[in-house]
């Protein structure tokens, strides 16, 4: 146990019909064990119907210091947000 | 009263109660945060069917005991539990042999007891037996992971094994409760149960590449309330609460 497990992602649908959302992370030594202590960590108090675990190295992430050119050109184009129509009354629930 | 059922209650409450006891001890020492989890949660697991068993027994008794005076004030002799479970946590291996071997008679037990002429104990049964076999399915993972991982792993996984193995036997022994509530078709006859479970253990200890072990003497006693040393250290912890503050409730 000094080595330590690889980390692994939990994903868990809490209702079906709701889509699965990341709930957290946890070690195991391989996918059948990561079930098993996502099962007990995650779902004790009947959170969920259904769990996804994923090895958290097969993850791509973007790169945080890529932040500014990946995000900053959308912060300034408000005319991509669809605010800009005159709804009509009859249309409820927008 | 009903001396036989009350005591044939006992004697599968007081199984999971000290078995619960033990795995809670595990609170926080587990060998890393996922499995101290999964043992507290078999701890619960076992100890909510125990209130159950004890909820029964008191309206049995019909002296105005709770489930807690069940539970906590009985003195060491006056439990029956089978030695097996108030084995210590010796180490990791200890913890998921003791309950592999627990474990695989009490999902067979509660298979049977679900078809219990007693209506209140086949529905515990009924309730239960889905939670036990969670808990088999991950104690055998764990002997298999143990004994065919590494040979430090197998080697203590094995000495494990050789020392609780001949608390086996115990688990089909009948008391006088048990011979009578077979025969009025409350109990469970476990004499029909031991050949499948030694086979089903067999079979999971070879898959694991462990040796089964070849024991001519087996300890028994628990039935009777003789224990081992380990129990009367077990209900000074558990009791304490109870004995310090009389009627103390959370």
């Amino acid at each position: 146990m000094k080595k330590n497990w690889p980390l692994w992602e939990v994903f868990v649908r809490s209702k079906n019909g709701l889509e699965h959302r990341h709930f957290g992370s946890l070690h195991a030594a391989d996918e059948e064990m990561a079930l098993e202590n996502a099962r007990d960590v995650y779902t004790r108090r009947n959170e969920g119907v259904s769990i996804w675990v994923v090895e958290s190295k097969h993850i791509t992430a973007s790169n945080p210091e890529h932040n500014g050119e990946l995000f900053e050109p959308a912060q300034d184009k408000i005319y991509r947000h669809p605010t800009f129509y005159e709804l009509p009354d009859e249309v409820k629930h927008m | 009263m009903k001396v036989d059922l009350y005591n044939y209650i006992l004697g599968i409450a007081d199984n999971s109660l000290i078995l619960g006891q033990r795995l809670g001890e595990l609170c926080g020492h587990g060998p890393n945060l996922e499995t101290d989890i999964a043992c507290t949660n078999i701890s619960l697991d076992l100890l909510g069917q125990v209130r159950s068993y004890y909820q029964y027994a008191a309206k049995i008794k019909n002296d105005n005991s709770t489930e807690d005076d069940i539970a906590f004030l009985r003195k060491e002799r006056d439990y029956v539990n089978v030695l097996l479970v108030e084995q210590p946590n010796t180490d990791f291996a200890y913890v998921i042999v003791r309950q592999f071997l627990f474990d695989t008679f009490y999902y067979e037990f509660l298979n049977e007891l679900q078809k219990s002429h007693d209506v209140t104990l086949a529905a515990i049964a009924h309730k239960s037996i889905k939670e036990v076999s969670y808990h088999q399915r991950f104690s055998s993972d764990w002997i298999k992971r143990l004994g065919d991982g590494t040979s430090e792993s197998h080697q203590k996984v094995q000495a494990a094994v050789n020392d609780l193995f001949m608390y086996t036997d115990e688990l089909f022994h009948q008391t006088d409760a048990d011979i009578a509530m077979i025969a009025d078709g409350i109990g469970v006859d476990t004499g029909l149960l031991k050949a499948n479970y030694y086979s089903k253990i067999t079979k999971i200890l070879e898959e694991a590449t462990l040796q089964v072990p070849e024991h001519k003497y087996f300890h028994k006693g628990g039935k009777q309330g003789i224990h081992t040393e380990h129990l009367g250290y077990l209900l000074a912890d558990m009791q304490y609460m109870q004995r310090t503050y009389p009627n103390m409730e959370w």
